[in-house]
């Protein structure tokens, strides 16, 4: 691993006896010691931290920086209100999804939060996209913490009180145990919790200074990955990617509805035919019987066996105690119920399409 | 009970009289994390050594575990099917896989012993 990228809690990982693995090109942990169960069992009952500092952090600054922005996006920038957030995505021309994102509105400028492995291409393909006056900044010495569960609460009540005063999907700057960061009241695991930015020389001191807290545990990114598929939330790359529009991956609701009447984003012809006429397949929830898993790739068949589409992302959902997944069919058969068969190792496991989430979000709203 | 022998695949394989009890080791377990599956083979199927008989799934990952010798399956342990954990907490004992009808016992002299195996691990 010596040519990957660390994080500024790279130090602190390895103190902590993670498991370290490659991820979009960082040493990133998969597991600390207590393991992925025990991790994702901490996030819905406790509270877990998690390093996230590999995703792309940056703002745009400039009067049109919102209306910049909407051109490459069909969320709704301009309406967005200071200090909330939003969850959106990057269209391509051809109507698929080249990344998903949160964007904030911290009043004299946009924070935006992109993928790790995307990062380097969205920034490019943003700054391309600008007028003069408008500025983007990207944020390479930040660190970015997950503080997510049921505790996190009582936790940022200790530590950042003005942070609890946040809605859902709420931002705002606090300052957490003396040190100033960027919070928002956000996440990927369908619980309560905080994103929380942070310089990078004082992020070791500040996830420090939260394990300290008893309700408070490290959780790497297996537990993150098994949380957000319980939560039936998307992982781009897996779900959704250039090759599935926002209709298809049942992502429709973060176009804005003033940009369903002006119809000028990347992909509109192709979105806007989709929301009306449909599309000949859509993302669904899956649930395996029995115990056994069925990972991405995995085909779907109907009941008289013709295939109808394909696993994007399946495993062990610990919280259910019994294997989840998602996954791309034929609109004909997305109804949830429907009785399908996953084609696992050679045999063909019954499964059902099933609402999602899989474990009830938890957000404070 | 005889002594413990070892693949480079991380199984263990243990000859009672005429049948070879097989699991993973603690090393496999570890390496693997949160077992939450375990696919077994048909008792009465023939194994050939190195052949892909069982399927462990971690959270994460699916894994294939190889007939340490060849023969036929005489058992397999039913308790993974309600508690696929016991391969974590008891890789050695309550955690084993299936049993095997050596087809030739002497293909077990072919396997690391445990000292064998521990220096095979040094060098991972």
């Amino acid at each position: 691993m010596t040519d990957l990228k660390t994080t500024p809690l790279d130090a602190l990982h390895r103190r902590l006896g993670a498991r370290m693995v490659p991820f979009a090109g960082y040493a990133m942990p998969v597991q600390y010691q207590a393991g992925i169960m025990a991790e994702h069992a901490q996030c819905r009952t406790k509270a877990a931290l998690f390093d996230v500092s590999h995703m792309g952090q940056g703002v745009l600054e400039g009067a049109g920086a919102a209306a910049a922005l909407e051109r490459l996006t069909p969320a709704d920038i301009a309406g967005l209100k200071p200090n909330r957030q939003r969850y959106a995505l990057l269209t391509a021309e051809d109507g698929g999804i080249r990344d998903d994102f949160m964007v904030a509105n911290l009043g004299d400028r946009l924070f935006l939060v992109v993928n790790a492995a995307c990062k380097d291409e969205d920034f490019a393909h943003i700054a391309a996209h600008l007028p003069a006056d408008v500025r983007l900044t990207v944020w390479a010495d930040r660190a970015l913490i997950a503080l997510q569960g049921p505790a996190a609460e009582g936790v940022m009540a200790r530590l950042g009180p003005a942070a609890v005063l946040l809605p859902f999907m709420g931002v705002a700057e606090v300052t957490i145990a003396g040190i100033p960061c960027l919070v928002s009241r956000s996440g990927y695991t369908g619980e309560d919790g905080f994103e929380i930015s942070v310089s990078a020389d004082r992020a070791e001191r500040l996830a420090d200074t939260l394990l300290a807290d008893p309700d408070v545990a490290p959780a790497g990114l297996g537990a993150r990955d098994s949380l957000r598929l319980e939560a039936g939330l998307c992982l781009y790359g897996n779900d959704i990617d250039r090759t599935t529009s926002p209709v298809e991956a049942a992502l429709a609701w973060t176009i804005g509805k003033r940009r369903r009447s002006e119809w000028n984003f990347p992909g509109a012809a192709r979105i806007r035919s989709e929301l009306e006429a449909g599309t000949s397949r859509l993302r669904v929830g899956i649930l395996p019987e029995g115990r056994a898993p069925a990972r991405a790739h995995t085909t779907i068949h109907a009941a008289d066996g013709a295939p109808i589409g394909a696993i994007t992302s399946g495993g062990f959902g610990p919280t259910l105690n019994a294997p989840v997944a998602m996954g791309y069919v034929r609109r004909d058969l997305a109804a949830e119920g429907t009785p399908v068969a996953l084609a696992v190792r050679g045999r063909m496991l019954p499964a059902r399409v099933a609402a999602m989430p899989f474990v009830p979000h938890r957000y404070k709203r | 009970m005889s002594e413990l022998k070892f693949t480079k695949d991380h199984e263990w394989v243990r000859l009672d009289g005429d049948v070879a009890t097989v699991g993973i080791t603690d090393h496999a377990q570890t390496a693997l994390g949160d077992v939450v599956f375990v696919e077994l083979p048909e008792v009465g199927r023939e194994v050939a050594a190195g052949e892909a008989c069982a399927v462990v799934e971690s959270v994460k990952a699916a894994s294939d575990i190889y007939a340490p010798i060849s023969g036929r399956i005489v058992e397999v342990n039913g308790a993974l099917g309600d508690n696929p954990g016991l391969v974590n907490a008891s890789a050695f004992d309550q955690g084993w896989f299936f049993r095997i009808e050596p087809a030739d016992p002497g293909e077990l002299a072919g396997l690391m012993d445990e000292a064998g195996y521990a220096a095979y691990l040094e060098t991972l």
